[in-house]
């Protein structure tokens, strides 16, 4: 049957698209999954940063389409997930050297050998947006707890609506808990309450975070990290598992009261 | 703006103009002082569309054609054609215009095959020219709604979002978007929300916000001009 095209976008720059497709990635391999990220960023490449692959780039995403190389040439083996691989982005060229129908063309290439094809969009609304969407099965669209990243994160949803591209389902990365309690940000239920679409993960702020990507190793493998727990929650979502929220997530409406109801609940 | 004379009766209506021509004048006498009218107001009728009721007078399909020529040279549309004569409404089909029978066309002979079969019976509408749009769906950040009449939106309509009417606007749902009614100057214009929150309102020239801080119990609220302002009221 193949594999499922899953695109990671937001609108917004800067909260956080790469980090949760390498972590989504890095989790769904670790369940023993096929996976091939696809960083779509042409330009303003990262995805090989965050995995700690830049050093083994030789072929890129430009050089698939332009037909200078297969796309399996293009696959970089991921160091430690023999099953995971990223295609790079090119970073010399810009949006326009790819089209929405090459994008598909690439995926159709890959689908057969493969459980999953994440792919990284660009910030903005533009054509590499659009070449990112188009192959997609599913979008997931990663917002902050901010009024700014959710209102573009609502003009996203709508454009992806306009193109039957479903609603997308909703990530709302780096929460403060503490914050959101004394009103100083918006909860998961203010997020919730504009966009009304579906919540695949709630993931808290974590300074675990940074130095992870910098050293290339993806938070997802911390065990002891909040964040990287509530990514491989959100794996398990994506690969169709019920997994309920829990209570460091700060999950909207009745689990929460369900957690207060059992006086703070465990983890 | 309201004109009338013995031969030509010239209404703004909510979203154009309603003509009536007498059934009786000559109709080179209408058309020539319907003609000098709109050339006086040419910048206030551009781009209206126009409702005709001819009444009882049967109109042949040339005159009705050149009619809708004189009107189309100064910007406006013929939409509609309202007459009580079968040889208008005829005219007004043969010529793709919408038509309504005023009053129940007589059948041109008494047989009794003479069923008006493939006539629809028009629903009276309460205002006649009247025009909305029924929007099904939540208005997302950055969509932008024009309409010439009314706009109901069953759904929200989000922050970033915009709708802009010559007539009312009704919100079955959240709006916490922009919303102009009244968009082309009409202060009897209301806009109503289930939940009023609104980046800003307008109605015709007036513009307000939202007031900041800590919002009261939501309930329905209705937005109208009252002494040159815009008021917000609980809707009952």
């Amino acid at each position: 049957m193949g594999a499922k095209v899953i695109t990671v976008t937001s609108g917004k720059g800067g909260v956080g698209k790469t980090t949760t497709t390498a972590n989504l990635g890095v989790a769904l391999a670790r369940m023993n999954l096929k996976v091939v990220l696809m960083d779509a960023d042409i330009g303003l490449r990262n995805l090989d940063i965050v995995l700690g692959l830049e050093n083994r780039i030789v072929y890129d995403l430009v050089d698939v389409v332009e037909g200078r190389c297969k796309a399996r040439q293009a696959m970089i083996k991921h160091k430690q997930f023999p099953e995971l691989y990223v295609i790079p982005a090119a970073q010399t060229r810009d949006k326009t050297a790819v089209s929405p129908a090459d994008m598909i063309d690439v995926c159709n290439q890959l689908r057969p050998d493969f459980d999953y094809i994440i792919i990284d969009s660009p910030a903005g609304i533009e054509r590499g947006f659009r070449n990112a969407v188009a192959p997609a099965d599913e979008v997931l669209v990663v917002t902050n707890p901010e009024v700014s990243a959710v209102r573009d994160a609502d003009r996203v949803v709508g454009l992806l609506e306009a193109e039957n591209k479903g609603p997308g389902r909703l990530i709302i990365n780096r929460i403060k808990p503490e914050m959101v309690k004394k009103g100083e940000m918006l909860s998961a239920d203010d997020v919730f309450d504009i966009l009304r679409i579906k919540i695949i993960g709630i993931v808290p702020e974590d300074e675990n975070v940074v130095p992870a990507s910098n050293s290339g190793i993806p938070v997802t493998l911390n065990e002891g990290s909040r964040a990287g727990v509530a990514f491989r929650n959100i794996a398990r979502r994506v690969h169709g598992e019920d997994v309920p929220f829990m209570q460091l997530e700060e999950a909207p409406n009745f689990l929460q009261r369900l957690s207060k109801l059992f006086g703070g609940g465990q983890n | 703006m309201c004109m009338s004379s013995t031969s030509v009766n010239v209404k703004g209506v909510n979203d154009g103009l309603l003509i009536i021509i007498s059934p009786t004048e000559e109709w080179q006498a209408i058309t020539t002082e319907l003609a000098n009218h709109l050339d006086k107001q040419v910048s206030v009728f551009a781009g209206a569309k126009v409702t005709l009721d001819t009444g009882e007078r049967p109109v042949p399909k040339y005159e009705l054609s050149s009619l809708k020529a004189l009107l189309e040279r100064r910007g406006l549309s013929l939409l509609v054609v309202q007459s009580a004569s079968k040889t208008t409404i005829e005219s007004a089909e043969s010529l793709d215009i919408r038509t309504h029978a005023t009053a129940p066309v007589a059948p041109t002979n008494t047989s009794e095959n003479a069923v008006m079969g493939d006539e629809e019976v028009a629903i009276d509408p309460e205002e006649s020219g009247t025009t909305g749009v029924m929007i099904r769906r939540t208005l997302r950040s950055g969509r932008t709604i024009h309409s010439r009449g009314h706009v109901v939106v069953y759904g929200d309509v989000n922050p970033g979002a915009k709708i802009i009417a010559t007539g009312d606007i009704f919100v079955w749902g959240k709006l916490r978007g922009v919303v102009h009614a009244g968009a082309e100057g009409d202060t009897n214009a209301i806009i109503c929300a289930l939940d009023m929150n609104p980046s800003q309102l307008r109605i015709a020239e007036l513009i307000t916000t939202s007031p900041s801080g800590k919002r009261g119990d939501i309930r329905p609220e209705v937005a109208l001009v009252r002494n040159q302002q815009i008021v917000v009221e609980t809707w009952d």
